[in-house]
């Protein structure tokens, strides 16, 4: 299916793109006028997939990441997160709530919010080879929308 | 992300405001640590009324709290939490460990 809109960024794994990463990916997606119940669930599932890239996938080195944000007929919306790090090796262990390679500062919920917040949330990952995130919404079909 | 600490007698109020992800949380947790080490509270609390984002950062923050305290025996509350902050809170289950307050409910201790 073909995107109505498109955007695509890259970003370097710096923990302060965390939050540019989220407020860019909200406002593309402002032109569909989602509720801000919406709006932050969305920047909140990003927050979750960007710093996985930086304290998991490149850890103590810099790589980049790739968003690109899709938006459908409908008012779906799709959101692709992508780094070449060291990807996952059990990806089902990774996403169980509260599993944590990372230490005591983390609490091991990314995932469990990203697949919470949004409607579908997919993982691919080969070890060495990075790992993709897709994350997919359906917006409340309300009166104003453009798309 | 700016954090304003006040200690009164033995309770610690950390107020957080901004945007709480992985990298505000580093400055957070070291400025909060530090009062807790200097001023031995039997009671912290971590008020969110000023929040405006947080992700599963923030509950790392309030579950490293808990365990640290947990070396004293120290009590731990989660203080004017937004609604949109709650809902992550909640997801991690957090009210097992902290008493949780949503926003407008005051604290009995703050002015």
């Amino acid at each position: 299916m073909k995107p109505v809109n498109e955007c695509k960024m890259t970003l370097l794994s710096r923990s302060a793109n965390e939050g540019f990463a989220r407020v860019a990916v909200a406002s593309f997606i402002a032109q569909l006028d989602p509720t801000i119940e919406e709006i932050s669930d969305i920047k909140t599932a990003v927050s979750e997939a960007v710093t996985n890239c930086i304290v998991h996938a490149y850890r103590e080195t810099v790589g980049k990441i790739y968003i690109t944000v899709s938006i459908y007929d409908q008012r779906k919306i799709r959101i692709v997160i992508r780094d070449t790090g060291c990807g996952i090796a059990d990806v089902r262990q990774a996403m169980e709530p509260l599993f944590t390679t990372a230490g005591g500062e983390r609490a091991g919920l990314g995932f469990a919010v990203m697949e919470s917040f949004m409607d579908k949330l997919q993982v691919r990952s080969k070890l060495g080879k990075g790992t993709t995130v897709i994350l997919q919404k359906q917006l409340s079909l309300r009166a104003g929308g453009h798309a | 992300m700016p954090v304003r600490i006040e200690t009164s007698g033995e309770v610690v109020t950390a107020y957080l405001s901004g945007e709480l992800d992985h990298h505000a949380a580093r400055g957070i947790r070291e400025a909060i640590d530090a009062a807790v080490d200097r001023d031995m509270p039997t009671l912290l609390i971590l008020d969110f009324g000023e929040v405006t984002f947080m992700d599963s950062s923030g509950i790392g923050l309030v579950m490293g709290r808990y365990r640290k305290l947990q070396q004293t025996g120290a009590e731990l509350h989660v203080a004017n939490t937004p609604p949109h902050i709650y809902k992550v809170m909640k997801l991690a289950g957090l009210e097992k460990l902290a008493k949780l307050e949503k926003g407008g409910e005051r604290h009995e201790t703050r002015q």
